[in-house]
């Protein structure tokens, strides 16, 4: 799935350190495909009052604000899984966790890390004006508000390369399939 | 040049690094179990594409299998769908699989090691975040994510941005009650649970040279706990003795000759890892947490601390959250407060050392009235040997519940699970809402802490345990 531009209102799930079995429990993981998890995202949370991505402003936001080491703990994928099958594109947060970072962007939905008062100015913006429409454009690694704030934000050149391609990795490293042989019979 | 112990198994394992490109790095040994895979097989299925080197995979059945005995159902179709799922693949590509029938069937984590395909200097994978616990032995292992255990398959690569490094130096030596799970616990309080993200941990010092393996996979087990994918030590005599003679280890002239390549396995004098943290290992206590992440823990002594003392706001808003869904009040103890279950197991602690420990408090007393205690060893080999040893009898004839080998308890995908609002005091290594069972209540903690709670049905020091011990 290729990621270039996203204009979108954005939904914003204020905590730290939220784990990949709060975003997917376990108990959804006995699948043997990728699809359908959406339906499950934040299970346990969605039942609490006033769970923010279900509030009517947040129907069809395809942006998450949030805070700090965000996807935490197990190395699901599932957790990436669901939240493009909710309806997620992009996650903007104060940090990630390494292996969802990884997971994130190999399913189309770019982590972008943003430091901390420019993720309070998006958040207040959200709060302010939940039907506010942010536009990201990861050419110029840019987030915009309507009022022409905007923040850069980083990215590793390769992930962006593939999110803005659809290019395959696995096809990447078999291109190198006589390199790995030679390796192999070095290492024998 | 001098380099580190991570840097020299990251150089060994690079096949290409272009400019401006993740390297393409070689996996020795690829863990596979039920969860994380189907979607993995299912993707080499669509492309055609064989998997590379089966005899460097290694499957196992963990997370949704039952831990009663065999022949009693799976808890629900899924899960039974998911296990011969796997066992399709596996035959399909020629790769040995420990099912439901094989003796050395056990958790991934404690089955790579006991039965030698864990060795040092590797490189090790497997769609499960607990990987880490095999840098334990000098190697770089880590977790990784469905798509990449796909790579993996076809390619026996990876593609990998090179990350930083952190000494976490332990000086010193635990004292009697402390273990290497407190010490690992007391690690990740003073780092944060994304404390280490982006490094590599490289954990050295007296304390950690004074661990056996079985501690030693403790400590790397929960790197993860502290954001870092991999934790490694450096092996020495204590690992090539565990070593020797197991299944799958070298043998003969060809072990001496890797001896000889693994005393090579060292962060060289001189050479600096990006970050350093150290510990007084002597100052740690007993550990257990209070929160619903693995680094809200404190000495088991300790009151549960308040909200207001955090000096940023999210964090004091993390931790006002975390009180409320655990129902416990700022700076009161918990020592002394009731709990209903005990679970003593998983990766982090299901292995022999482990359930020794815990018989040795348990042998002679009764598990407390209206506690349900869970004991499940770590592989059918640590189940064999805890049987041998009449650990099994210590273990029932308190009143605990004695299972065959599995996840269990620490993820509750197979059934074994905690009722919402309870509490309990469990081996495994994480704490998040509903880790255990939805609404459930964790407390992490040692095999000795967890075995003193199971007897007096209350948060308990085992230091103060009458008779300590036995």
């Amino acid at each position: 799935m290729t990621f270039t531009r996203l204009s979108s209102t954005a939904v914003v799930l204020s905590a730290d350190d939220v784990d990949t079995d709060q975003i997917i429990p376990a108990r959804f993981l006995k699948g043997t495909s990728k699809t359908g998890l959406g339906a499950h995202l934040f299970a346990d949370w969605r039942a609490q009052a006033g769970f923010p991505l279900l509030a009517p402003e947040a129907a069809g936001a395809q942006i998450l604000v949030t805070g700090t080491n965000f996807g935490c703990g197990s190395s699901r994928e599932h957790a990436p899984w669901a939240l493009v099958d909710f309806g997620f594109r992009a996650i903007i947060a104060r940090s990630f966790a390494d292996i969802f970072k990884e997971n994130a962007t190999k399913n189309g939905l770019l982590p972008i890390a943003l430091p901390e008062a420019a993720c309070a100015r998006v958040e207040q913006a959200v709060r302010a004006n939940p039907k506010l429409t942010l536009a990201i454009d990861l050419a110029t690694q840019r987030v915009a508000l309507p009022d022409g704030g905007a923040f850069e934000f980083a990215i590793d050149p390769f992930a962006k390369h593939c999110l803005a391609n659809g290019l395959d990795e696995l096809g990447y490293i078999l291109a190198f399939a006589d390199r790995i042989t030679a390796h192999e019979q070095r290492r024998s | 040049m001098k380099r580190t112990l991570f840097e020299k198994i990251w150089d060994a394992h690079v096949v290409v690094e272009e400019p401006g490109r993740p390297a393409v790095l070689y996996i020795d040994l690829h863990l596979v179990h039920e969860v994380t895979s189907p979607q993995a097989f299912a993707g080499l299925a669509a492309r055609g594409l064989p998997v590379r080197r089966p005899e460097r995979t290694v499957a196992t059945m963990d997370h949704s299998i039952p831990t009663l005995p065999k022949g009693l159902a799976v808890v629900d179709d899924a899960a039974r769908i998911q296990l011969r799922t796997l066992a399709q693949n596996c035959a399909k590509h020629g790769i040995t699989l420990h099912d439901a029938d094989s003796e050395h069937r056990g958790i991934v984590h404690v089955i790579g090691p006991e039965l030698g395909h864990t060795q040092p200097g590797m490189t090790i994978v497997c769609g499960d975040s607990h990987t880490s616990t095999h840098g334990a032995f000098g190697a770089l292992a880590f977790g990784i994510g469905t798509s990449e255990v796909e790579h993996v398959l076809a390619s026996q690569c990876l593609l990998q941005k090179k990350p930083k490094t952190l000494e976490v130096r332990f000086e010193g030596a635990l004292r009697p009650g402390a273990s290497a799970k407190d010490l690992v616990l007391a690690m990740i309080a003073e780092l944060g649970v994304g404390g280490a993200t982006g490094h590599v941990i490289e954990y050295t010092g007296p304390a950690i040279r004074a661990l056996d393996m079985e501690g030693r996979m403790t400590v790397c087990n929960m790197s993860i706990e502290a954001g870092a994918r991999a934790g490694m030590i450096a092996p020495d005599d204590v690992t090539f003795a565990y070593l020797r003679g197991r299944a799958h280890a070298p043998a003969g002239e060809a072990w001496d000759a890797a001896v000889a390549r693994w005393r090579e396995l060292h962060t060289d004098d001189g050479a600096r890892s990006d970050r350093t943290v150290v510990i007084d290992a002597s100052a740690i206590e007993p550990m257990i947490t209070f929160g619903t992440n693995p680094g809200m823990g404190i000495p088991i002594t300790a009151v549960v601390p308040s909200p207001d003392d955090a000096t940023d706001p999210a964090q004091r808003a993390a931790l006002a959250k975390a009180l409320r869904y655990m129902g416990l009040s700022p700076g009161e103890p918990l020592l002394g407060r009731p709990i209903d279950v005990v679970f003593i197991g998983s990766c982090t602690n299901a292995r022999l050392g482990d359930m020794r420990a815990a018989a040795n408090v348990m042998r002679g007393r009764k598990v407390a009235p209206g506690v349900r205690v869970l004991v499940v060893p770590g592989s059918q080999d640590v189940k064999r040997a805890a049987e041998a040893e009449g650990l099994d009898r210590v273990f029932r004839d308190a009143g605990a519940e004695w299972r065959e080998p599995g996840c269990s308890m620490c993820i509750a995908m197979n059934g074994d699970a905690i009722e919402p609002g309870q509490y309990a005091v469990s081996t495994s290594n994480r704490n998040f809402e509903g880790r255990q069972g939805r609404g459930g209540r964790t407390f992490l903690a040692s095999p000795i802490t967890a075995a003193a709670a199971a007897v007096t049905g209350r948060v308990t020091d085992v230091r103060t345990l009458a008779g300590g011990a036995r």
